[in-house]
């Protein structure tokens, strides 16, 4: 047989792209239901992490349920729209933030627990560099100072970016406030080194400008959507 | 070649160790640097990149190697890229459904390993023109070439840059306390260009042969 000839070419580039798009969606519709499954328990263990409660993969769910006593979607006038736990989990950010500010659904978690109290534990999404990065933060009873923060990425680069992920970005944002003084609304913004000493700000990931940008726009835009609910029930 | 050649023949054999010095991927070929920057800020992801690619790379040989009498030479660099594409996808999704953990720190590399010269490389250079066992084992040997000189320039940018090793602090407090700083140039990708660059002059300032005149 001539393998040189267009029809054998033509033939042979159609049959391998059927066998390898038959190979590739057997293969992730076969293994849908474990990965969507990893997904909810990451969810669930980043939900907790936001008030540094160390879970595992096994034990994500049940201590879920034990310490996340109620779920709600509010508005952005702050007013509660639903109470569905099971509901308000299954929000999804990426679709939210496309949505007009009233239009959206807002997610808050509430912990609680007998010896930290309760906490009010709210998702955040943006853009990092190379994909998009997200995270939960959770907020004293006073509903402006920051009580735990968590982030992860899709893709930013290890070592840079990615740092975002790690304990030791993370802890600073333990007591930062994201209302001022005279109770104004101003997220928490970006400073180069000296935001120990800063309640409205945060330090930069050295080599990693892009993404540190990215996690202030994310903070600013989400954390905006919830001010009139933060404010309205103190 | 005869079909009674032994799996581990003197030749079989070089084909295996030939890229871990003298015919280095990275540092005699030059191929593969761009990853070689992107992934060595620490030694865990290197590790992770190395042991990915030694996949791809040598399931990618076998499967052209196989069908290598059959591939129209008009289309063959498509042909390999999809092998290549399809089998990184492969690999990404069973991470994503059984090892989860293994999976996110993959996340930026899988599109890197795509357009890793190096695998393209072989497969032209050798798999296309080869029996299933020896390109097999040219896979293997050249993604452990590339895989030493990530895992030498990882070694060094993390043990400067963070001051750990594998995300293990080794280098005492004590000594940040006396002054000492991490190098933060270090986790910069243009140091692992320049650490290339210094293993390059190494290994041919010691291997005469090398130096192309």
């Amino acid at each position: 047989m001539n393998t040189q000839s267009n029809t054998y070419t033509f033939l042979y580039a159609a049959i391998m792209v059927v066998i390898v798009a038959a190979v590739l969606s057997f293969t992730s519709l076969s293994l849908k239901g474990r990965q969507n499954m990893n997904k909810e328990i990451e969810k669930k263990q980043n939900i907790l992490k936001a008030v540094n409660v160390a879970s595992t993969p096994a034990n994500a769910v049940e201590l879920f349920d034990k310490y996340i006593v109620e779920a709600i979607i509010v508005n952005s006038e702050g007013e509660v729209k639903s109470n569905d736990k099971a509901e308000t989990f299954k929000v999804d950010l990426k679709n939210e933030n496309k949505k007009e500010l009233s239009q959206r659904n807002l997610p808050v978690f509430i912990f609680n627990d007998t010896k930290v109290g309760e906490k009010l534990i709210i998702p955040v999404r943006g853009k990092g560099m190379w994909g998009p990065i997200w995270g939960f933060i959770s907020m004293e009873p006073d509903r402006k100072t920051i009580y735990g923060a968590t982030f992860d990425h899709q893709g930013e680069t290890p070592g840079l970016g990615a740092e975002i992920s790690k304990a030791d970005f993370q802890k600073p944002f333990t007591g930062k406030q994201i209302f001022d003084d005279s109770n104004v609304f101003t997220s928490l913004k970006l400073e180069k080194g000296t935001a120990s000493n800063n309640p409205h700000a945060f330090d930069a990931v050295s080599g990693g400008t892009v993404t540190s940008k990215g996690l202030e726009a994310m903070l600013q835009d989400n954390l905006s959507s919830y001010e009139k609910f933060l404010k309205s029930s103190k | 070649m005869s079909d009674k050649e032994p799996l581990f023949s003197a030749k079989n054999r070089k084909l295996l160790t030939n890229p871990l010095g003298s015919d280095n991927p990275i540092t005699i070929q030059v191929l593969g640097i761009c990853s070689a920057l992107a992934v060595t800020a620490k030694l865990e992801p290197a590790v992770v990149m190395t042991i990915s690619v030694m996949a791809v790379l040598a399931l990618a040989n076998v499967i052209v190697s196989l069908l290598r009498n059959t591939i129209p030479s008009r289309i063959r660099i498509i042909v390999q890229l999809v092998i290549v594409a399809a089998l990184v996808i492969l690999v990404d999704q069973i991470l994503k459904a059984y090892a989860y953990d293994v999976s996110k720190q993959l996340s930026v590399f899988v599109g890197l390993i795509i357009t890793n010269c190096i695998i393209m490389g072989r497969l032209e250079a050798f798999a296309l023109g080869n029996r299933p066992w020896p390109a097999f084992l040219d896979g293997i040997g050249n993604a452990a070439g590339y895989g030493i000189i990530l895992v030498i320039v990882a070694f060094f940018r993390e043990l400067l840059g963070s001051g750990s090793l594998y995300g293990f602090q080794v280098i005492p407090q004590s000594f940040y306390d006396m002054g000492y700083q991490n190098n933060g140039l270090m986790i910069l990708p243009p140091m692992a260009l320049v650490t290339v660059g210094i293993i390059i002059w190494v290994q041919r300032s010691r291997n005469k042969a090398l130096i192309e005149s």
